[in-house]
């Protein structure tokens, strides 16, 4: 009972970085643009929030600071990406490497350093449930991200903006024969995904463990990339996979604490089977795939 | 006398050294329905797209109710109340119709639901607002297209090839709609190359030839073959010659075969039956998105069975379900699929390495390897023989206009003399000269004997060269037809299909 109590109230928590930076990449990818650059994004994103933080700066303006240096990157990579048409995987994966380069360069001195965690809220009668309790015990930052989740699937299932940015990436040259700007949508999109990204570290850095080492992002955009295909582009499912992800990887540590007598190495990798096998059953739906999968991505579209 | 809607002079457009546009001239008046006449890149698509401001010409000027406009964009041209509806349709699969709709209109879309509906009785373009676009039929995504311009209110309206998608009777209520807009105010641009369409509801027909004006007429006072000499210009050529002949053994059969294709939006088959004789030819008609991709994979063996589902496909006196499309080939199977590029194909490649594709086992290899010599005579051959118009060999395929690979496709398959022939859409974007050609072909297969199978959307290119046809539509195969029996409109009644009622 310890262990769920446990699991709950951290499995949140745990999420939050593959949430953030899942749902921007989903926005991009919605509308045709594949970056595969997001673990670097986080990590420059991580280093900014962390120096912003750590030299007084407040946590605000430190995700603030995050969320630019992630869409600043990300605006590099459109560049190349969509006004110069260049291979998308190849550039995406260049522009990641750059930014785990600079995050290792900017936070070279900052190596071991801690900073204050956000405060963790407590609300009345939800958190003093039995078991189940710990779960309504939570920074800000997650409460913004589950609106944050409510929003952005709002925004592509109920508007407008949702339509056009699902159109352009069905169909990039019917949505330019109707009249929109793709390429400019899809700069919207990708730097969007960027400043998620960018959130995404400085939650990583500088609320779930405040202190910097190099590489602490240790391929968490990866998994996030992951959990956008296997959720078929879907919010919802983007939600469900980042909480399963971030459940089970408590759960491998309160099995460890516990004493279970397992191997340490496969617990370690619980979390990445249990989302593999999880995700991969429900997105084998080929009809759900057809139906949300993206049909321009990461095809260059220009004149 | 009023400003005309719509006057253009001096237009031009070039691509590079093509000149699609040359100085065209066109006026359409108020209240009129004007057709633009040519064959296969005459540049009629050209032309469109340089109204609707897809395109911006490189001379000329358009004079729009009297003042000068140069629409840069189609926002810009719909504004000016212009509205076209693309041959190849620009809906988005995986929305809904009034999804579709509301990326150009405003309002929200309980409105919007409600004026689909209206549109729909006043013009006879009933369709359900709230389906997705991939579940409708082909007929049904023409109409959501048109809705969606009408929706803009359009004073000109313009239609790109519209009636190449539909079957007969549906063409029959496309024209009563566009009666009932013109009689609204709307003026409309009709694309066609279908000679006697434009004769029955036009009242003034531009005529285009290599990207030039070679008269303005109404097509009222001129019979087909004079507009078709206009537009080709030369006389028609005559029909290939009919031959009475006796059909041989059994070259393919399918008995009552049921497929569900892996692709969810994909067309279920059921209960297909047909038996191809040598010496002969079966049409398979209907609208494309009925199973005509799905059966050309079945047949060509892209698709194959599992291993007890063998005997379900007989090509050649043998059982085939199982094997794979190279397999089938070795029996004397030859396949010219519909997509050119791609498919037909490699674009990268020179048409020699194109021949190779299916030629190796002409023996165009020596012991494994390729022989360089005989492939580039033997692609000389063909490229003679069928009369391709290009540099050489050495060109690659992509360069070559749609109707010039066809001809080098159709050659290189016959080259191989198959006893069984499959050729789908075997005319499809071909200009009226390699059409005649490519006919011709398949008709001296037929009487040298081979077996020939034909899916077309073109009803009169069936009649011309088929001895039987049998219609697909939803899945479903029509029993045979004799040709010599039937009349265009018996086949018109299975493409709508006794099921649907009427409602295609």
């Amino acid at each position: 009972m310890i262990g769920l109590s446990f699991i709950l109230a951290g499995m949140l928590a745990a999420a939050m970085p593959f949430l953030l930076a899942a749902l921007g990449e989903l926005v991009a990818e919605r509308s045709g643009v594949l970056n595969l650059g997001i673990e670097g994004m986080m990590a420059l994103g991580a280093v900014t929030g962390f120096v912003i933080t750590f030299h007084g700066g407040g946590h605000a303006a430190g995700f603030l600071g995050a969320g630019l240096a992630g869409a600043a990157l990300s605006l590099i990579f459109a560049w190349l990406a969509l006004s110069l048409r260049a291979n998308q995987v190849a550039v995406g994966l260049a522009i990641g490497i750059l930014g785990q380069g600079l995050s290792a360069l900017f936070g070279k001195s900052y190596e071991s350093m801690t900073v204050a965690g956000l405060p963790k809220l407590h609300l009345p009668v939800l958190s003093d449930l039995p078991v189940v309790g710990g779960v309504f015990v939570q920074d800000i930052v997650v409460w913004l991200g589950m609106a944050a989740t409510l929003a952005i699937w709002a925004v592509l299932r109920l508007t407008k903006l949702g339509l056009i940015i699902r159109a352009v990436g069905e169909n990039p040259a019917a949505a330019r024969a109707l009249g929109y700007p793709v390429i400019a949508i899809r700069y919207g999109a990708v730097m969007f995904g960027g400043l998620m990204a960018g959130l995404a570290g400085a939650y990583a850095a500088t609320v779930y463990t405040p202190l910097w080492a190099d590489g602490m992002i240790a391929g968490r955009g990866w998994i996030a990339l992951a959990l956008v295909v296997f959720a078929t582009w879907m919010v919802g499912r983007v939600f469900f996979g980042a909480i399963l992800f971030g459940a089970v990887s408590l759960a491998q540590l309160a099995a460890q604490a516990g004493g279970v007598n397992l191997n340490s190495q496969l617990l370690a990798s619980l979390p990445y089977i249990v989302t593999i096998v999880v995700l991969g059953l429900i997105s084998s739906n080929k009809r759900l795939l057809k139906m949300n999968g993206v049909a321009s991505l990461g095809e260059p579209f220009g004149p | 006398m009023p400003a005309p809607l719509l006057a253009i002079r001096g237009l031009s457009k070039s691509y590079g050294r093509v000149h699609a546009n040359r100085s065209i001239d066109l006026t359409v008046e108020e209240g009129s329905i004007h057709a633009i006449l040519g064959e296969n890149g005459a540049g009629k698509s050209t032309l469109m797209k340089l109204i609707y401001g897809v395109e911006t010409p490189d001379a000329g000027q358009v004079t729009w109710r009297g003042d000068p406009v140069r629409p840069t964009s189609p926002a810009e041209a719909r504004k000016l109340g212009i509205g076209m509806v693309f041959q190849h349709f620009s809906l988005f699969e995986t929305l809904t119709v009034v999804e579709n709709i509301a990326l150009i209109v405003p309002g929200r879309s309980a409105a919007l639901v409600a004026r689909i509906r209206d549109l729909g009785r006043e013009y006879g373009l009933e369709v359900d607002p709230r389906a997705h676009v991939h579940s409708l039929s082909v007929g049904e995504r023409q109409r959501v297209e048109i809705i969606r311009c009408l929706m803009t209110d359009p004073r000109l309206l313009i239609l790109d090839e519209p009636t190449s998608v539909l079957p007969p009777q549906s063409v029959t209520r496309l024209f009563q709609t566009l009666r009932r807009l013109r009689d609204r105010g709307v003026s409309i641009l009709f694309i066609s190359h279908k000679l006697e369409e434009i004769r029955a509801i036009c009242d003034r027909a531009t005529i285009l030839r290599d990207g030039a004006v070679t008269g303005t007429v109404d097509p009222r006072d001129h019979d087909a073959t004079e507009l078709a000499t206009m537009m080709i210009g030369r006389d028609m050529p005559p029909p290939p010659p009919a031959k009475a002949h006796k059909p041989g053994k059994v070259a393919l059969e399918l008995a009552g075969l049921d497929h569900v294709p892996d692709d969810p939006f994909g067309q279920p088959l059921s209960r297909i039956a047909l038996r191809l004789h040598e010496g002969e030819i079966l049409g398979i008609a209907g609208v494309s998105g009925n199973g005509q991709a799905e059966l050309a994979r079945l047949v060509s063996g892209e698709v194959t069975l599992p291993d007890h589902r063998a005997a379900e496909v007989l090509m050649l006196g043998q059982a085939v379900g199982d094997l794979g499309a190279a397999a089938r080939r070795d029996l004397g199977f030859a396949f010219v699929p519909e997509e050119r590029l791609g498919r037909g194909a490699v674009p990268e490649m020179s048409l020699a390495d194109n021949t190779l594709l299916t030629g190796h086992r002409a023996g165009l290899l020596r012991r494994g390897l390729i022989d360089r010599a005989r492939e580039a005579d033997y692609t000389a051959r063909c490229i003679r023989d069928f009369d391709v118009r290009t540099p050489g060999p050495r060109t690659e395929a992509g360069a070559l206009s749609g109707g010039n690979l066809q001809k080098f496709i159709v050659g290189r398959e016959i080259m191989l003399q198959p006893r069984l022939l499959f050729v789908s859409q075997p005319t499809w974007g071909v200009d009226i000269g390699a059409a005649t050609a490519i006919r011709r072909r398949l008709v001296a297969m037929r009487d040298a004997g081979a077996a020939v199978l034909v899916i077309s959307e073109e009803i009169e290119e069936l009649f011309e060269i088929c001895d039987r046809i049998q219609v697909l539509n939803a899945g479903r195969l029509s029993p045979s037809m004799t040709v010599r029996d039937i009349r265009v409109e018996d086949v018109g009644r299975h493409m709508i299909g006794a099921t649907e009622g009427g409602a295609s």
